[in-house]
């Protein structure tokens, strides 16, 4: 029998489908590769942000730090490449290891202090977006020979399309997130936080420690983000990505990732920012809607994998004869250690 | 015991009152001139009357949050709901030759609509606060950029505009009229049962449901207020620019709004709602932006300075650090007796 846990996977790769293909109906040109590539590499940044996000989100936390993390590594890198004359790829990896830094401050604010995750990376909004203020107030262009060099791979597919350094880095960003959520200890230890805290302590997972990693792995991946964000808009700018942090929790609910916590998939993530990027490609080939209707198709789009998820859950307890709505659990209050 | 209890209570209490009272104070010391009141044309100026008349949106809707946060809800929509009412209000009176009271009644029924919206998720299809109201967070700003057709626009209209930077009886109109909303609100928070209802609510809603409390229907006004409270806000906005700017106007506030409430004393998790004190952490907000911005400190400190804060409030109001405070407290008495 079908997991009803596919459900929601299985449903948004059918919107998906179905979106591309009224595309392909539609519009010629929609048929050619080239669309699908660029909508992999104009949602790279995105993408990526979406896949750590995804194990936030799977552990039952939130975090809404991620735009504001893109903005200040951009911000970050400028200063070491164009201020300091670091070699980009030492500057990446300062930048990364800061921004995976300040992810774990955060899982050790939301685990030691045991403070909602939703108002400790709010923290995070403000603090990353200041950061990024007080390095550089303007957009500043990022040049060095590399970001040249690296714009210039590009490996063709057939048809006009190809796949340039950003969707690749992208890919395997993407690829290693799976295999850690389905095939590490860490992975499991995700589900298991997300799926019932007091469960997950009393079978000897550490918690903790495994929250920790949770919001570092986030950090890191929303530096990624950054850093592919900086390579695509070859410019750093303190006001960017605002509101990233929203799209890319859309993106992981509407691939199939309960908010509740303990089940979804990343795979799910990156679907999600697809179609919200589809959308977004189907409303420029359309030419007479405007760019706001994104916002409200997305708007939509979420609610209706809410319900949706909302009536799996509800169906499946009932026809399993658990309780229809467990008693909902304060986030690891009942687990002392003395 | 009792002693005890009521003994911390006003600790708490206090806190948020000498820290605005500190913060006044250090302000003064540092800028000269900052607790000046002088009357012009038989209006109040200074910068005690500014930093009231700037807090006005900011309180508006924190008081909204508190009571939605009181129940263990949280609204995360009043910022787009604020652009939504400020275009509502200002297509209306640059296109239509409607009585400007027939329009604020509009934004406010607009806002009302929203709230009702947003409580229906929570309340009827019993979807998480978060979740529920981050999808109007998405799509409401494409909404109001649907309302606006995309531009800014401006208005004119003596009445509206009298809202925004008006006077009534010396002070500004716009503070006369949260605070008489403020006063209204506690009066039938405080002096009806209904108080005690919310609170009921916040803190155990099956315990409440099964005591005879309708908590569905309660939840439900509660989102309804919160939209109410950010439609008048979105009103004012717009008023005092003369002008609806979809994508930037409460851009973040939901987020000071969360703040204000926290500096209260409020737990996330409900069960509690302090409306003095919610205002009182509004203005602490406001004060500190008034400070940095009149102390010659850079702007883009503010958003650090925000940050800093929440995190220091959180961190002492964490249950980890009190109880390391209440077993230093008791290990110092228990070596004192001995």
């Amino acid at each position: 029998m079908l997991n009803e846990r596919y459900l929601p996977v299985i449903a948004t790769l059918l919107v998906f489908i179905l979106l591309y293909g009224y595309g392909m109906v539609e519009y010629k040109g929609f048929r050619d590769t080239l669309v699908f590539t660029n909508l992999l590499t104009d949602n790279a940044f995105l993408i990526v942000t979406a896949v750590g996000m995804s194990f936030v989100i799977i552990s039952g936390g939130i975090d809404l730090s991620v735009g504001s993390m893109i903005a200040f590594v951009g911000v970050l890198l400028a200063y070491l490449i164009t201020g300091l004359g670091i070699h980009p790829v030492y500057a990446a990896i300062i930048a990364l290891f800061t921004a995976t830094f300040f992810g774990m401050v955060m899982g050790v604010i939301i685990a030691y202090f045991e403070i909602q995750p939703f108002i400790v990376t709010l923290a995070g909004l403000f603090l990353f977006r200041g950061l990024a203020y007080m390095i550089n107030l303007n957009s500043v262009p990022i040049d060095h020979e590399l970001l040249v060099t690296l714009s210039e791979i590009y490996v063709p597919l057939p048809g006009r399309g190809g796949l340039t350094f950003i969707a690749m880095a992208m890919l395997a960003l993407l690829a290693i997130g799976v295999v850690v959520a389905k095939r590490t200890r860490f992975g499991l230890n995700v589900y298991a936080v997300g799926g019932d805290v007091q469960s997950a302590a009393l079978m000897g997972v550490p918690v903790k420690s495994t929250l920790v990693r949770i919001y570092a792995l986030s950090g890191l991946y929303s530096g990624a983000a950054g850093v592919i964000f900086a390579i695509y808009t070859g410019s750093a700018y303190p006001l960017a990505a605002v509101g990233v942090e929203l799209d890319a929790i859309a993106a992981v609910v509407i691939g199939g990732t309960l908010l509740t916590g303990g089940v979804g998939f990343v795979f799910g993530a990156f679907l999600g920012a697809l179609i919200q990027g589809i959308i977004q490609t189907l409303i420029i080939f359309d030419g007479s809607l405007n760019s706001w209707w994104t916002k409200v198709a997305i708007g939509a789009l979420l609610l209706m994998f809410i319900l949706m998820q909302k009536a799996i859950v509800h169906f499946s307890r009932r026809y399993s004869g658990k309780n229809p709505e467990p008693p909902e659990q304060p986030a690891m209050e009942k687990v002392e250690t003395t | 015991m009792r002693l005890k209890r009521s003994m911390r209570w006003e600790a708490r209490t206090l806190a948020p009152i000498i820290s605005l009272f500190l913060l006044i104070v250090g302000t003064a010391l540092v800028v000269p001139g900052f607790l000046k009141l002088s009357i012009v044309d038989g209006h109040i100026y200074g910068s005690l009357i500014d930093i009231l008349h700037r807090s006005t949106p900011t309180a508006l809707i924190a008081l909204g949050m508190a009571v939605v946060i009181g129940t263990k809800g949280i609204d995360l929509s009043v910022g787009a709901i604020i652009a939504i009412c400020g275009a509502v209000t200002a297509v209306l009176t640059a296109s239509t030759e409607l009585h400007p009271l027939i329009v604020l009644g509009c934004a406010v029924l607009v806002g009302m609509v929203c709230g009702l919206w947003n409580g229906t998720l929570v309340a009827v299809f019993g979807i998480q606060p978060i979740v529920a109201t981050l999808i109007l967070m998405v799509a409401g700003r494409g909404i109001a950029q649907m309302i606006t057709g995309g531009q800014i626009v401006t208005f004119h209209s003596d009445f509206i505009n009298a809202i925004g930077n008006g006077f009534f009886m010396g002070l500004p109109a716009r503070v006369v009229l949260a605070a008489v909303i403020i006063a209204i609100t506690v009066l039938v928070l405080r002096k009806t049962a209904l108080g005690m209802f919310l609170e009921a609510v916040g803190g155990n809603s099956e315990t409440s449901r099964l005591v005879g409390i309708d908590s569905k229907l309660l939840i439900l006004m509660v989102y309804v207020f919160s939209g109410f409270c950010a439609a008048l806000a979105g009103v004012i906005i717009a008023a005092d620019i003369r002008g609806a700017d979809a994508n930037n106007a409460g851009l973040w506030l939901e987020l000071d709004a969360i703040l204000a409430v926290v500096i209260a004393g409020a737990s996330l998790s409900g069960g509690r709602i302090y409306l003095g004190l919610t205002i009182v952490g509004a203005l602490i907000i406001q004060t500190l932006t008034t400070a940095i911005l009149t102390s010659g400190l850079p702007a883009q400190y503010n958003l650090i300075v925000k940050a800093s804060i929440i995190l220091l409030v959180l961190l002492l109001q964490s249950k980890v650090t009190q109880d390391f405070i209440k077993a230093r407290v008791q290990s110092f008495r228990r070596a004192s007796d001995a």
